[in-house]
């Protein structure tokens, strides 16, 4: 064992392997973290510029731009890459990979090569997507959700995208094991369960439901894949197969995948809070415990996205309560941050403000999802624009949101580098403004009856989809403002201390960029997450 | 690197929690008979009358002693006798073999006969008929896949002890492989009697 060098960071650091080999073949949590960064972040552009074209395709009716199948392949697309490669995956595996060991006080993960194979399956899934695009008959046409019997008939490449996203499960599966033996295992001395930063419960609750309800997903859409490759006819009307089926089956998973994605955002926001509230958080226990109540109602949820395909009074309504149920847990959080801010020294740094931007859309989101939660409303609402409008609140405005906001938190401890906070704030606030012209008016025409995935749309439309594609240049504006401000950050950005913001949990106790074990002494905790002494 | 650090506790929690995945993923297609044959019984009961009973009955003997023969091998390595625990471990994979070997005669005389999705006797079948061989196939393939895996996984462990990798105070490895063995039997413990044995 050769003795680490305390002043070098795990950057410089120069292992078995050098130059690019030396991060393909790493099995350090940080590095890991930062190749899924890289990925993301070019995944989420790609899907983004996808996005900013369909909504230019609709600023008139009629053909604008493309033909109706490339339409109907890019929101396929969008969908995919959007849900599957960023929005679940995203805070775990970024964040979760880089802060969660520090956080506990562990020098990696429990499985750390597990964790390298899980990046693999990553990126095999990832570029499996791709491939679907360019190969076979031609671009998956189905919508992410692969609802048979379309995507069993589809003779677009539907079994290539099934495959991907089958491997993205089983990525996000192995995340969440590591995850969860690492939270049981490798806490340093006197972190006990409660003294664990918030973050990491969010992660906990996360990494339960991974492995839960990843597993029946991966069986569905590998039941389609035999379905269209052998017709055994357990989705197939034609062959007495039943497709309301799939939907329970793929929905068991796709909700819960609801909450691996606003868990770990809503843990986020609970360490922003307390940092720039210069307190520690009220009701420490209670929002820890909800994560947990939210993880596990939000299992039995899943109904709700079937509410007009033909399932049974009795079972609509028990899933219409289930669902108000989610409310309670998430309220709880809601007012305990508020009461956090009460009476605090608040200093509005970047990442504060997008913590507030988060709470505003998200309460949007999460209000207008009540609305779809009761049945009658519902029936009105149902797979139009509202629908939309609704779940790129909660989604986009909600995690989204806040993964950027845990980059800007973050970035000053990943790469040692401050950023340029006029900017940011400035990108931030516009990032607030497009969003909202890009998502509102569909709230809007929505209600109105514009139905969703559509082509082409009625006149009447138009002055709402005119005004959703301008908020949409603004909103892409902001995000490649905000990009660009870190990248130059990267380059010439000040050099940030351990602890630019005040922080008080672990991460901030080191230097920045980390050294590559952490910490050079095996901590030792005596006080809880975020009390200032 | 960082330093080696070992915690077998955690090595086989991490193995459960796979497991716990792999019982989901075929939970997910129990799911799916118990609602067909909720739908079907009486088409369930019909088709279940075509399986060769013995032969289920003979595979069922043989992965119930291939996964007693595992826990052999694991026992004879913690009293230090290499020898013995190679030769139970290569029992379980010639068990493994021949569950597969039964398997392919058994696919292939359905085959044969015209019985599988899109084939000639299933499409004279009722639709209820017709879901029970989907599944059947589907289940007993996916069954099958696994004891590949696990064939697969028992061989590394075999090269490994012979390696004198895994030793008799270090098998966290060995034992993580033979849990996974069990999961495949446990599975084949209702695959069985839901294909075979309800009449």
């Amino acid at each position: 064992m050769e003795a680490t060098i305390n002043n070098e960071n795990f950057y410089q650091y120069k292992g078995k392997h050098k130059g690019i080999l030396g991060w393909l073949l790493t099995t350090d949590h940080k590095r890991i973290g930062i190749m899924y960064l890289a990925a993301m972040i070019t995944f989420f552009v790609v899907a983004m510029f996808i996005g900013f074209f369909m909504r230019l395709e609709l600023l008139t009716p009629g053909q604008t731009l493309m033909k109706p199948e490339v339409y109907n392949a890019l929101f396929t697309l969008h969908g995919v890459i959007m849900i599957f490669l960023f929005i679940v995956p995203g805070l775990p595996a970024v964040f979760g990979n880089f802060f969660l060991p520090i956080m506990i006080g562990a020098k990696d993960v429990s499985f750390p090569r597990l964790n390298l194979l899980s990046w693999y399956l990553y990126m095999a899934g990832a570029i499996l997507a791709v491939v679907s695009l360019f190969t076979g008959g031609g671009l998956p046409d189905t919508g992410w959700t692969f609802y048979v019997p379309y995507s069993i008939r589809s003779t677009s490449n539907v079994s290539t995208a099934l495959f991907a996203a089958f491997i993205l499960g089983f990525s996000s599966i192995v995340t969440g094991l590591n995850f969860i033996v690492t939270i049981h295992r490798l806490r340093c001395k006197g972190m006990t369960w409660f003294k664990m930063p918030l973050f990491v419960w969010g992660l906990y609750s996360t990494a339960w439901i991974q492995i839960l309800a990843t597993p029946v997903v991966g069986i569905t859409l590998l039941l389609v894949i035999f379905e269209r490759f052998f017709g055994i006819g357990v989705f197939d009307p034609a062959l007495g197969g039943d497709p309301i089926l799939f939907q329970h089956l793929f929905w068991i998973y796709s909700h819960p995948a609801v909450y691996i994605m606003i868990l770990p955002a809503m843990g986020l926001v609970s360490e922003i809070i307390p940092t720039f509230a210069k307190k520690t958080i009220f009701g420490y226990g209670p929002i820890a415990m909800s994560s947990l109540a939210i993880a596990f109602v939000g299992y039995l949820v899943w109904g709700h996205h079937m509410f007009t395909s033909g399932i049974s009074d009795t079972s609509r309504a028990i899933f219409s309560l289930l669902t108000f149920i989610v409310a309670i847990p998430s309220g709880i959080k809601i007012f305990n941050w508020i009461a956090t801010l009460y009476k605090g020294s608040i200093e509005v740094r970047t990442p504060l403000i997008f913590v507030m931007v988060f709470i505003f859309v998200f309460s949007i989101g999460g209000l207008t999802g009540l609305v779809l939660g009761s049945l009658n409303t519902d029936i009105h609402v149902t797979d139009t624009y509202y629908v939309v409008a609704h779940f790129h609140y909660v989604m986009f405005g909600g995690m989204g949101t806040l993964f950027f906001g845990g980059l800007h938190y973050w970035f000053p401890k990943m790469f040692g580098k401050m950023f340029n906070e006029k900017v940011a704030n400035f990108s931030v606030v516009l990032f607030m403004i497009g969003f909202n012209i890009l998502y509102f008016p569909m709230f809007i025409m929505g209600y109105l009856g514009m139905p969703r995935r559509y082509y082409d749309f009625l006149p009447e439309f138009q002055i709402y989809h005119q005004i959703s594609t301008i908020g949409s240049w603004v909103l892409v504006t902001a995000i490649l403002i905000m990009i660009i401000n870190l990248i130059v950050a990267l380059k010439n950005g000040k050099k940030a201390g351990s602890d630019p913001w005040g922080g008080t949990t672990l991460e901030w106790t080191i230097p920045s960029p980390p050294p590559l074990e952490n910490f050079d002494i095996e901590p030792e905790v005596t006080k809880g997450p975020y009390d200032r002494v | 690197m960082s330093q080696i650090h070992r915690d077998d506790f955690g090595s086989k929690m991490g193995m459960w929690l796979f497991l716990f995945t792999e019982l989901l993923l075929f939970g997910g297609m129990f799911l799916l008979y118990a609602a067909y044959r909720f739908a079907h019984p009486a088409e369930f009961v019909l088709a279940a009358y075509r399986l060769d009973v013995t032969l289920g009955t003979v595979n069922t003997i043989i992965l119930l002693t291939s996964s007693l023969t595992v826990v052999l091998g694991i026992v004879a390595l913690q009293r230090n006798s290499k020898k013995l625990s190679i030769f139970f471990l290569s029992t379980t994979l010639a068990f493994g073999l021949a569950f597969l070997v039964n398997k392919y005669f058994e696919w292939g005389a359905k085959i044969h006969h015209g019985i599988y999705p899109k084939g000639p006797e299933l499409a004279n079948m009722s639709d209820g008929e017709g879901l029970y061989f989907g599944l059947y196939y589907a289940m007993t393939g996916l069954h099958g896949v696994h004891i590949v895996v696990g064939m697969i996984i028992l061989a590394f462990v075999l090269v490994q002890i012979y390696k004198n990798k895994i030793t008799s105070d270090n098998f966290v490895r060995f034992e993580n492989a033979g849990l996974y063995w069990h999961l495949v039997d446990i599975i084949w413990i209702f695959l069985f009697p839901l294909f075979y044995l309800i009449h």
